[in-house]
């Protein structure tokens, strides 16, 4: 929309043209500075620039939906609502369904904790057919670190689907479905992503899974506000993929620990006498999601796994619609399985926090209980 | 006052100064016709100079008896408009107490906050309790959510949706004396239908919508609010001249605080954070820099406080700054103190 050619707006030929001359092409070039400056450089009157912004800022608006027709439409288009169910049936019913369609999951935490196992098995249900809770269509999972195991995910399915990996061919097609990309660098990603959109709806392309961003980004030379710049554009990318065909996009990102300098405080909090917070908390093994605030602000859910005194913990950090729980889990060779279903709610911003005390251990998962 | 600073295009600006007219007065003492022939302009240019030039001296000459400027109120006046100002409320009473009864129609507000702190729940809340019909002390008005995230998700907004008309027909229940014994009309779908919902995918399509908006609220006059979630996400990441984006965005605020006055409705809008180094440290601030900071007329901050979330008037004229509490519930904002069990209506 913003690069809606002015040319075609259908405004007055004489306008037209001046936009033309000073190379003013599309609604973007024109409304990228105040009203007044448009005006200096098109050398128009004042009422007649209003009007021409006015006519192309009413073409390049988007449209207008009330909430009632969003609703209906993805109760009728969208499969199973819009969701892509984890077969963990707590998580699924705290998240109204699953992982949602048209935005940004995130899951963060300390290395080992089971986020790439989590990926494999979205990827894995994303590939059923729809009478076994899947999206029925093609998963692109972008592997950075080569954390990807193709025997682990059939593995996976022959624990946990038993009836229908059993099924002859079965595994082989389910397999197939999943393609895995390992990029080399964040520029060999980019190319890679921009031409998914392209093929995303022909190809039946259900799940995006990148695992990991943070990987793709710390390979990169670039520091500070060139890194923000180059994340930015990427969120945005990523978020208008997501909604524009409608998928599920799974990122995982990693953890880093907090530095000394770190404040959660605004400047006034400082002067507010009632209920100061102790600032000097226990910093050890305190983490952090790692790519930053921005990042914290595009992601819509958040689902942080960590480990507390040997236990593993998933958590619903951020999410619009659910209460902030958290689940203890372990991790078997069907994969990632929830202790319980019901979940405990953690009040406060201690659902944000990453801990990975205890921890050592549980790096190997192959037949490990807790 | 100059001339050169007239609202006019550059090329008839230039004329007219080098013609001699370098001041209001001399242009007002002189007729159209030798404007025209004198600055080698036409007849109609020369029109619209005086007319310009007369509206900008105001009309002291004339019109002595009544207000000194054309356009100013007293203040006596004003203070009876204000108060009797209709508020949105945001169903958490210690929250609309801090706010002055909620939140204020004709104005702009800001509430920032780090993620998952409930802006989202609140812009959603306020869309919702904009409906409230005038019986119950609401406004009966409509909403515009303008998106530019993507995190508005409308089963959300159906659960809040229902949860109020819950508490309309528990109200109307308790209260029942005083009411025909009729049943609240409204359903939670009918409110989804009245909230008009814009999803902005670049900050072209953000400044588009919000000149348009005075078009569409023309049209559909019983929008009392309008939300914006966020503000800042595209300018964030996408406008690299920051000097442009400065002013870019004061000419939007300047377009909402006209929009606000114009129709009477609330305008809020939902910012970010960023981490700012100041005092030797850093330090959390809303995003979009300090020129942002004077924008917008009310600024509210959510925060934790230990284990709560606590809002903060950080900017307003006329409230005190305070904190309240309030907590997200899963029927939508609510008083964290367990003690008032029913939703304060009127």
């Amino acid at each position: 929309m913003a690069n809606k050619l002015i040319g075609e707006m259908g405004l007055h030929t004489k306008i037209s043209n001046i936009f033309a001359a000073r190379n003013i092409i599309t609604a973007k070039d024109a409304l990228s500075m105040p009203e007044f400056e448009l005006m200096e450089l098109i050398d128009v009157g004042m009422k007649e620039t209003k009007s021409a912004v006015a006519l192309i800022s009413e073409a390049t608006s988007p449209p207008c939906q009330s909430a009632r027709s969003l609703l209906e439409r993805k109760v009728e288009n969208e499969h199973l609502s819009g969701h892509l169910p984890t077969h963990l049936k707590g998580l699924d019913e705290t998240l109204c369904g699953g992982i949602p369609c048209g935005v940004l999951t995130e899951l963060v935490g300390p290395p080992g904790i089971g986020k790439s196992q989590f990926c494999m098995k979205l990827a894995l249900s994303a590939s059923f057919p729809a009478a076994y809770g899947g999206l029925d269509g093609r998963v692109v999972y972008i592997d950075v670190e080569s954390k990807f195991s193709s025997r682990r995910v059939i593995e996976m399915g022959l624990e946990s689907f038993p009836e229908v990996f059993h099924l002859k061919g079965m595994a082989q097609e389910m397999a197939g479905r999943i393609l895995v990309l390992r990029p080399t660098s964040l520029a060999n990603f980019t190319e890679s992503i921009q031409e998914l959109k392209d093929s995303i709806l022909q190809n039946q392309v259900k799940l995006l899974v990148i695992d990991s961003m943070t990987a793709l980004l710390s390979g990169e030379n670039k520091q500070g506000a060139q890194r923000q710049h180059q994340l930015g554009w990427h969120i945005s990318f990523l978020k208008s993929l997501a909604e524009f065909s409608r998928i599920p996009i799974v990122v995982t990102n990693q953890v880093r620990s907090q530095n000394r300098d770190e404040t959660s405080q605004y400047s006034f909090q400082a002067t507010l006498k009632d209920g100061l917070q102790e600032h000097t908390k226990t910093y050890d093994s305190h983490l952090v999601a790692a790519l930053g605030i921005n990042w914290a602000h595009a992601v819509t859910i958040r689902l942080v796994l960590e480990a507390k005194s040997g236990q593993r913990i998933i958590k619903v950090a951020k999410s619009p619609m659910s209460p902030p729980l958290a689940f203890p889990f372990h991790i078997t060779s069907a994969g990632i399985s929830l202790l319980s279903d019901k979940g405990t709610e953690l009040k406060g911003p201690g659902i944000n926090t990453i801990h990975a005390r205890g921890h050592s251990d549980m790096i190997n998962f192959h037949g490990e209980c807790s | 006052m100059e001339a050169w600073r007239l609202a006019l295009s550059s090329s008839i600006r230039g004329k007219l100064i080098s013609a001699g007219y370098t001041s209001l007065s001399s242009i007002s003492s002189v007729s159209s016709s030798d404007l025209a022939r004198d600055a080698n302009i036409t007849e109609d240019e020369a029109f619209e100079i005086l007319k310009l030039a007369n509206q900008s001296s105001g009309s002291n000459s004339c019109n002595g008896n009544r207000s000194l400027i054309n356009g100013a109120k007293n203040a006596w006046d004003m203070l009876h408009e204000e108060e009797s100002l209709p508020r949105i409320t945001t169903s958490c009473s210690d929250l609309d107490n801090i706010l002055g009864g909620g939140i204020s129609c004709r104005d702009v507000t800001e509430i920032g906050g780090v993620p998952g702190i409930g802006k989202t729940q609140i812009g959603i809340q306020l869309s919702v309790n904009v409906q409230i019909p005038r019986e119950f002390g609401g406004l009966g008005g409509k909403a515009i959510y303008i998106d530019t995230e993507g995190s508005f998700m409308v089963e959300r907004a159906l659960q809040i949706a229902e949860a109020c008309v819950e508490d309309m027909e528990e109200y109307t229940g308790y209260m029942h004396k005083h009411f025909k014994a009729n049943q609240v009309q409204m359903k939670p779908k009918d409110i989804l239908e009245n909230i008009f919902y814009f999803r902005v995918c670049s900050y072209t399509e953000q400044i588009a919508l919000v000149n348009h908006l005075d078009k569409f609220i023309s049209e559909n006059k019983d929008v009392k609010v309008v939300i914006v979630d966020s503000i800042t996400f595209h300018f964030r990441q996408d406008f690299d001249d920051l000097v442009q984006r400065t002013r870019v965005l004061s000419e939007m605020a300047l377009k909402f605080m006209k929009l606000a006055k114009k129709f009477s409705l609330a305008v809020v809008l939902l910012n970010q954070v960023t981490t700012k180094y100041t005092e030797g440290s850093f330090q959390l601030a809303l995003a979009l820099g300090d020129s942002w900071s004077h924008s917008c007329t009310n600024r509210v901050i959510l925060y934790w406080n230990g284990d709560e979330r606590y809002a903060y008037i950080d900017k307003s004229p006329s409230l005190p700054s305070a904190s309240a509490s309030y907590t997200v519930t899963s029927r939508g904002l609510r008083n964290s103190s367990s003690s008032s069990k029913r939703v304060k209506m009127m």
